[in-house]
């Protein structure tokens, strides 16, 4: 073990870094097997493979027994940080605890074992799942038909402007090609903006972080397709102009998209639709329970009105004289991609859904908002907030004043992995300097919201009193500060041991 | 300090290099220093015609990706191809080694309508963000 001085507390103690696991490749050892291959003899494989693709010398693959790469992952899990070991306040993406029983719904063997070539009669339960899934969506969304293709929340957002490019089309309306998107928005809409197709334009913030409506009025024109916004937007504050908002987009005759990415702040208590949106996308995995980030795949359905139900994505499963097909209907957008969407992690949502109900899915945003407010309320003083007053399921912190010690929001987070937590998000969104965004979600308890509230409380007492101490942060973890800015610059993507 | 350089809201600076509103465009100190460590740029083609505000190139750091808007309308004619081996020149010499492309301004005068030095500086301290 490494040795690393310590001066937490003012106090100067020795602690030791936990060591690192090493690569595979190091731990490689040649003529090591883990499964019994049929070996590199092409006469001892029954397939006829051309002699040119017949490769010439061995493959190189680091050579290891069963039980060393079981132990080997086993580590890895141990020594990285989630959701299940550690209270993860990453706010913005909503990392919330999946419950262990939505885990059965995938190993059911009718849905397991289905093969995705299976024809319609062959998997009356799956699109009968997929089915109600879409229903209970779409009544928990107040949108008249609901999608599950897209893959993850972007993909939802490209599905939501080819679904707007396509309804204008229709219209014979070539002149709407422009979407107009808040500068609090997440990356991703313009990005998808950019793929569908479509010019983007953004709407500045006002002091208070809303949408500036007089921004907003002067943008919108005869060439606004659309206008995403996020509600919550990504201030963790619910617009205080979303009718006027509304109301202006309307009387432009444009569309209005949700970003539902903060969704887990205000199901069962609003619905998008009764708001007035058109289109809806929201995330099953920051919402729904179902995996996130490398765990995935994703999954984002997008909800839309009637008018615009003809254009969702194909293949749509469509229910006759009780029996369900899949159909690819004319004026469909097509496609988005295989199949018929991340299927296994749809029927976790659903089963998440039907769980908690109505009232315990409300129940969910209640505690959501709860959690989110206690914790605002205990740190406050400790840091600058931006906006005022109560916030959504999560809120911004800034840690700009710390900029004089030459520290950054970073720093913050860095030691706050010391403190034995996930970091906050830092440096979104954008509009707030130095941010730390904070989401405790909805299955925190108070003691974990107290300790944590403490420990940052004495953080930030660190980083006024002792800034250099920051900087060495994180000592606990078993690598400390990888050299982002060279990995970005000049990456190195294979390890030099397998050359 | 160039006396001639002038600077946009969205901290872009632009300064004249040649004869018939050639002029040079960069981002600020104060911009270099806000975004971070830049690890990528992506610069425009030669040839392309921009409007004023329009956006020209993409500036990737350790943070986020930014936007660069052309301070002023025009056509690029030349780009800093040193940068996209060593973007991390943008944030050593922003004003210098750290420019980003060369722009044929349509209407060089419009040059004196944006803000100056002590402007920016000004936008700088009323906290102007990117």
């Amino acid at each position: 073990m490494t040795q690393v001085e310590d001066i937490r507390d003012g106090e100067e103690r020795v602690i030791e870094r936990p060591p690192m696991e090493p690569t595979l490749w190091e731990k490689s050892r040649r003529g090591t097997k883990g499964v019994c291959s049929p070996g590199t003899d092409p006469q001892a494989v029954a397939i006829k493979i051309p002699a040119q693709l017949l490769r010439s010398e061995p493959p190189s693959l680091p050579e290891l027994s069963e039980l060393e790469v079981v132990r080997h992952f086993t580590r890895l899990s141990h020594l990285s940080r989630g959701v299940d070991t550690h209270f993860y306040p990453l706010g913005s993406c909503t990392m919330k605890y999946n419950p262990k029983v939505m885990d059965r719904i995938p190993e059911i063997p009718g849905f397991r074992d289905l093969h995705p070539r299976m024809d319609s009669e062959g998997m009356q339960g799956l699109l009968e799942a997929l089915s109600i899934c879409e229903e209970s969506l779409a009544s928990l969304m107040g949108m008249d038909a609901v999608t599950l293709a897209p893959a993850a929340g972007a993909h939802g957002e490209l599905a939501g402007i080819l679904i707007a490019r396509r309804y204008f089309e229709s219209k014979k309306d070539r002149t709407r090609t422009e979407i107009l998107i808040p500068d609090s928005a997440h990356g991703t809409n313009p990005a998808s903006a950019a793929m569908g197709g479509v010019s983007v334009r953004v709407v500045a913030s006002g002091p208070d972080g809303g949408v500036d409506l007089d921004s907003l009025r002067d943008a919108l024109s005869e060439r606004t397709a659309m206008v995403m916004m996020t509600v919550p937007n990504t201030l963790g504050l619910f617009e205080k102009n979303l009718k006027e908002m509304i109301a202006l987009v309307r009387s432009a005759g444009a569309l209005l998209y949700m970003d539902g990415a903060n969704f887990n702040a205000f199901m069962g208590v609003l619905r998008p639709g009764d708001l007035g949106f058109d289109i809806v996308h929201i995330n099953t995995h920051k919402t729904l329970a179902t995996p996130h980030g490398g765990g995935g795949p994703g999954s984002g359905p997008v909800g839309v009105t009637r008018e615009l139900a003809p254009f969702l994505p194909s293949p749509r499963v469509i229910k006759e004289e009780g029996r369900y097909r899949l159909a690819n209907p004319e004026g469909s957008i097509g496609p988005l991609r295989s199949f018929i969407g991340s299927t296994l992690v749809l029927l976790r949502a659903l089963g998440y859904m039907k769980m908690l109900g109505k009232s315990g899915l409300r129940d969910v945003s209640l505690y959501a908002l709860l959690n989110a407010n206690y914790l605002r309320v205990l740190l406050d003083g400790v840091l600058p907030r931006k906006g005022e007053g109560l916030c959504a399921h999560e809120f911004v912190l800034s840690a700009k004043e710390f900029s004089n010690h030459g520290l950054h929001a970073s720093d913050v987070a860095k030691e706050i992995l010391d403190a034995g937590y996930y970091a906050p998000t830092v440096s979104f969104p954008l509009i707030v300097p130095e941010a730390l965004m904070v989401e405790p979600t909805e299955t925190e308890s108070k003691e974990t919201l107290d300790r944590f509230a403490r420990d940052f409380r004495t953080i930030c007492e660190k980083a006024r009193r002792s800034p250099e101490a920051l900087k060495g942060a994180p000592r606990r973890t078993p690598v400390s500060r990888p050299d982002e800015v060279g990995a970005a610059r000049d990456p190195i993507l294979t390890d030099p041991r397998s050359l | 300090m160039s006396s001639e350089r002038r600077y946009t809201a969205t901290h872009e600076w632009i300064s004249p290099v040649g004869p018939e509103g050639r002029m040079r465009v960069g981002i600020t100190d104060f911009a270099q220093k806000e975004i971070t460590d830049v690890v990528f740029v992506e610069l425009p083609k030669i040839g392309k015609k921009v409007e004023t505000g329009g956006e020209v190139a993409i500036i990737e750091s350790v943070k986020a990706a930014f936007s660069i808007y052309a301070p002023l309308g025009g056509e690029v004619v030349s780009v800093n191809e040193k940068i996209e081996n060593n973007p991390g020149l943008v944030n050593d010499d922003p004003y210098g080694e750290g420019w980003l492309f060369e722009l044929k301004v349509s209407d060089p005068a419009q040059l004196s309508t944006l803000p100056d030095e002590a402007a920016y500086q000004k936008l700088i301290v009323s906290g102007g963000g990117h």
